[in-house]
């Protein structure tokens, strides 16, 4: 029977990838098999446009114990039989849709992938974008992404510490929710996805199945429309509830009872469908599924229904025969629903009955044999435009208007204290948080060890949209920076890939550059990529996001007692390193003083990379010799707004004002070159130890004076302490109150 | 000293109340919220958390938990009971406390820093706190003001059952210093026998240097010193 254009549709499948399905079955397929097939081989599940550049990542280190791909998350070897897990995961079609939902079930997704490797989760952060605030529609997103994000990691208790928050034009209509989780344990309770041992059942445990989110995989696997509203039925509704009750079971099974299961799977995007595919693919193994004995939500529901569904707080367990009753008794124990749906195979084949009847019964490698489409990019005309762009050739900041704009940037949405976000999380449950949000990088220490991990997301996109690659490297760059502010080694990568509709060949460029630029920058610092996800089709009808690769960085710390936060003490010496204080106008490119008070965004970014990995490395070694008493990573809004901030923190100024601040007073202020820090010292002497190491490192380092005083002065940049700080702690507040309309256009390009 | 905490499906404090009482020496056992033994030495501290989910009134459900008829002839023989946050809201849904737990007047989920002074220095938990001291322990709620009618609240006053109120860090009671707009700036209260604690702060979150600070041991050790001389 000729399937026709809405079923296709339907599941994303375009006519030409129906006909190699075809050619693979030699016959036609059946509903519940074209919709199978349709969510594994969809963007979401199947990766068709991003796999393709997969392999230019950097993807073995010291550090790594399960290679990206190989589980639903990476794992380290921390030392002394500790692992951590970690992995990012997006759900931006959801929150532009149901922003509150959307976010919450983001989080509960993502926490599965961690427990599902056995792991507890200790440390939740979140990468968001937004179009700007003095637009309603942003405002009512910003709003219910937050409270999504804190509904679900409050009640589920586990500490929202970190992540971070960009406005831009770019992401009106289509905001970027991108979680990421990491969890801690033993490495010997390490758990795989993996259906293996045919004869093993398949236990479903969790939320019943309702008709929720089916087409999820699918609906984020296109582009936004006006017809989005009513993918709304596409998004599901969280029940932290019910996932803390699982999360308990599943990680008291993998401390107590490892050797009961043979494997742990999620059920996220597509359901049960890629949930026992990718198990069994894992394995090599088959697997067979009675859709009739899959407990339901609701009545009538189809065999497509059931296999597609994406109701949340579900996991798949495969227990090894002998020990069902006790896995089974595990769960009841922990007030769970765990019911035998179906069992592994050794054809290779994944069976679905209805009882008696076989719906759908396929090859598992032609379910997971998605069609791969290596992008075919072609480099925008415009960017040559904007790259080529002479900074230099518009008029200089006056000195006399250097604190105005000082005042004006701390206050500015991408620049402002991120307090009313973090106040509504809680970053302190489970009692590990070291430093919390609010500086570069969260520290959790590890209990019963000396160890600590220090965790950030970061990207600068806009970086990207005038150079993907190069923004790309410093997207790295960046979050490694994150990282080494807290005196940690940056250990490896997670990383969410989003972009536009990779179809269209300015959005192909960007996609092969910016995974250049990400490998290259991973090789250069040495931080492997071990788990990721992407998203792509993120357009709406007035255009595409900037490319966003957001990066999220696991550093490790020996000993927690040597952390660093950002706020230095009163009295103490803050010293520059990585560079001069004195710029090229061309550091202004792709900067929050450009883009906000110049209104523009144009220019070349330029990192050194080898530059970037000598300048983390002398921190670290300052901090290593007890040099250290606070590090800030240099980057949003230049060195100005960074010695703000640690002054604002430490309640006191600095009169840095004799600074020789070079040809081009804005860039020296606001120019948002890479590669460097501000460090804090305790005294003028450990200072001049920190600019003699570095010196010796071939690495710039300027002492810029001690933290005491009430005003805040970098050369001709002249404000009160007191100013500062309330322009800086509210300014996120009155954002959202609406009353800063008239700068935060953004930039898009 | 013992002490039993209490696991409600959907309780997260349990952990860190572990914590932070081995710290000080205590013997602890987690007590899942079907099990109706209780020991009278124990101290039993019921966690904060989301006890089922919190998705009806906060702890609501969690009172028809068959623990709690152990924890209410526990208090009624005199036995030693804190409620933290969720447990204090359960305490007021079970009627061992008066009052209830409402949203935060700022309609947000709040996790910060705030200040206690003690306002009773008598009772088990507040005996060793020295006058006017502000404690540096952090709160984590959404539904943490604390509201009782006028004639509740006198009565609680003139009973000096008000534990714990909000303050600067100077220890001043103030309108600024209240973080959720609970009535009198009330952030604990106890039973008129003095032996059943309820609060919204979180003591066992200021339990070491490195997390920040450590002032959350002084309740404890409050509770501890007052144990051995009773003993």
């Amino acid at each position: 029977m000729p399937v026709d254009d809405h079923s296709l549709a339907q599941v994303a499948m375009s006519r030409a990838e129906y006909q190699r399905l075809v050619n693979m079955l030699d016959r036609e397929p059946t509903e519940v098999e074209l919709g199978m097939v349709g969510a594994l081989w969809s963007e979401h599940c199947g990766y068709k446009h991003s796999r393709p550049l997969f392999h230019l990542f950097p993807t073995d280190g010291p550090f790594v114990l399960t290679k990206v791909g190989e589980e639903n998350a990476g794992a380290l070897d921390l030392g002394d039989g500790w692992c951590a897990v970690f992995k990012m995961e997006s759900h931006n079609h959801p929150s532009a849709i149901e922003p509150y939902e959307g976010a919450a079930t983001g989080v509960g997704g993502i926490l599965r992938d961690i427990f599902a490797m056995g792991m507890r989760p200790v440390a939740l952060l979140d990468s968001l974008r937004f179009g700007p605030l003095a637009d309603a529609h942003n405002r009512h997103l910003f709003g219910g992404v937050v409270a999504g994000i804190g509904g679900y990691g409050n009640c589920i208790g586990v500490p929202t510490v970190g992540g971070e928050v960009q406005f831009d034009a770019a992401y009106s209509g289509n905001p970027l929710v991108n979680a990421m989780c990491v969890g801690i344990g033993r490495r010997e309770h390490l758990l795989s996805a993996r259906a293996g041992g045919p004869g093993n059942p398949l236990v479903l445990v969790g939320a019943d199945t309702g008709r929720d989110g089916i087409h999820g995989a699918t609906f984020a696997s296109v582009e936004l429309d006006e017809g989005s509203e009513e993918r709304r039925p596409a998004v599901q509704v969280g029940n932290p509830f019910l996932e803390k009750l699982l999360m308990e079971a599943c990680v008291e099974l993998a401390e107590r009872h490892g050797d009961w299961i043979e494997g742990l799977q999620d059920l996220g995007a597509a359901g049960l469908t890629s949930s026992a595919v990718e198990a069994a693919a894992r394995a090599g193994t088959g697997i067979e599924i009675d859709i009739a004995l899959v407990p339901r939500r609701e009545q009538g529901m189809s065999a497509y229904d059931v296999m597609l569904s994406e109701s949340q707080e579900r996991m798949l367990v495969i227990p090894k025969r002998a020990h069902l009753d006790e896995v089974l008794a595990h769960f009841r124990k922990w007030e769970l629903h765990a019911d035998v749906i179906g069992a592994v195979t050794d054809d290779g084949m994944a069976t679905v009955r209805d009882g008696d009847r076989v719906v759908a019964r396929l090859r598992v490698d032609v379910l997971i044999a998605a069609p791969q489409y290596p992008p075919e990019g072609r480099r925008p005309e415009s960017l040559d435009r904007l790259q080529s762009e002479d900074l230099a050739a518009h008029p200089d900041l006056a000195p006399g208007r250097a604190g105005e704009a000082l005042l004006d940037l701390l206050g500015a949405e991408n620049i402002a204290s991120r307090r009313w976000i973090f106040r509504q999380y809680d970053h302190q449950v489970l009692n590990n948080t070291v430093v919390r949000p609010g500086g570069d990088a969260a520290v959790i220490r590890l209990k019963g060890s000396p160890r600590a991990i220090a965790v950030a997301t970061d990207c600068n996109a806009r970086f990207l949209a005038l150079d993907p690659r190069v923004g790309a490297q410093m997207a790295v760059a960046e979050a490694a920076r994150n990282v080494v502010a807290t005196g940690a080694l940056p250990a490896a990568v997670t990383d969410c890939l989003n972009f536009g509709n990779p179809e269209k060949p300015e959005v192909a460029y960007q996609l092969e550059q910016a995974i250049t630029g990400l490998s290259e920058a991973c090789r250069a610092l040495g931080t492997p990529v071990v788990s990721g996800n992407a998203s792509l089709y993120n357009e709406t009808p007035t255009g595409q996001i900037f490319p966003t690769p957001t990066i999220g960085m696991l550093g490790i710390l020996d000993n927690v007692d040597h952390h660093l936060g950002a706020t230095p003490r009163p009295g103490d010496t803050l010293v520059l390193i990585g560079a001069q204080p004195g710029q090229p106008a061309s550091t202004l490119a792709g900067s929050e003083y450009q883009v906000r008070t110049l209104g523009r965004l144009a220019g070349q970014p330029a990192i050194d990379l080898a530059l970037e990995a000598r300048v983390q490395l002398l921190v670290r070694e300052a901090n290593a010799a007890g040099m250290l008493t606070a590090a800030h990573d240099c980057a949003d809004g230049g060195l100005a707004v960074t010695v703000a901030e640690m002054c604002i923190g430490a309640g006191h100024g600095i009169d840095a004002s004799a600074l020789a601040l070079g040809a081009r007073l804005d860039a020296a202020l606001f120019g948002e070159a890479p590669s460097r820090f501000v460090v804090a010292t305790a005294d003028a002497a450990d200072a001049e130890r920190v600019r003699a190491l570095a010196e010796a490192s071939g690495v710039a380092a300027t002492v810029l004076g001690r933290v005491a005083g009430d005003r805040v002065r970098i050369g001709a940049a002249n404000v009160a302490l007191a100013d500062a700080a309330d322009r800086y702690e509210h300014g996120l507040e009155r954002a959202l109150a609406g009353e800063t309309a008239a700068h935060a256009a953004g930039g898009r390009v | 000293m013992r002490a039993a905490i209490v696991v409600f499906p959907g309780t997260w404090s349990d952990g860190d109340c572990t914590w932070a009482l081995e710290r000080l020496g205590v013997e602890t056992r987690r007590v899942w919220h079907r099990e109706t033994a209780l020991h009278a030495d124990e101290l039993v501290v019921l966690p904060g958390g989301f006890s089922y989910g919190d998705y009806l009134r906060c702890g609501a459900i969690a009172r028809f938990s068959p623990v709690m008829t152990a924890v209410q002839a526990h208090a009624e023989a005199g036995g030693l009971v804190i409620g933290i946050c969720n447990g204090f809201q359960i305490l007021c849904e079970s009627g061992l406390l008066p009052g209830a737990l409402m949203r935060n007047d700022s309609l947000q989920f709040r996790c910060q820093d705030v200040h206690l002074v003690a306002d009773n220095r008598r009772s088990p938990f507040t005996r060793g706190l020295a006058a006017g001291r502000a404690l540096n322990v952090p709160i984590s709620h959404g539904e943490g003001r604390y509201f009782a009618d006028a004639a509740t609240l006198d009565r609680l006053e003139d009973a000096d059952r008000v534990a714990f109120r909000y303050a600067d860090a100077t220890g001043a009671v103030t309108a600024a210093a209240n973080p959720n707009g609970s009535e009198r700036n009330i952030a604990g209260i106890l039973n008129e026998r003095g032996n059943v604690l309820g609060m919204m702060p979180h003591p066992e979150r200021a339990c070491e240097a490195l997390l920040g600070n450590e002032d959350g041991n002084a309740i404890w050790q409050s509770v501890l010193d007052a144990v051995h001389v009773v003993a």
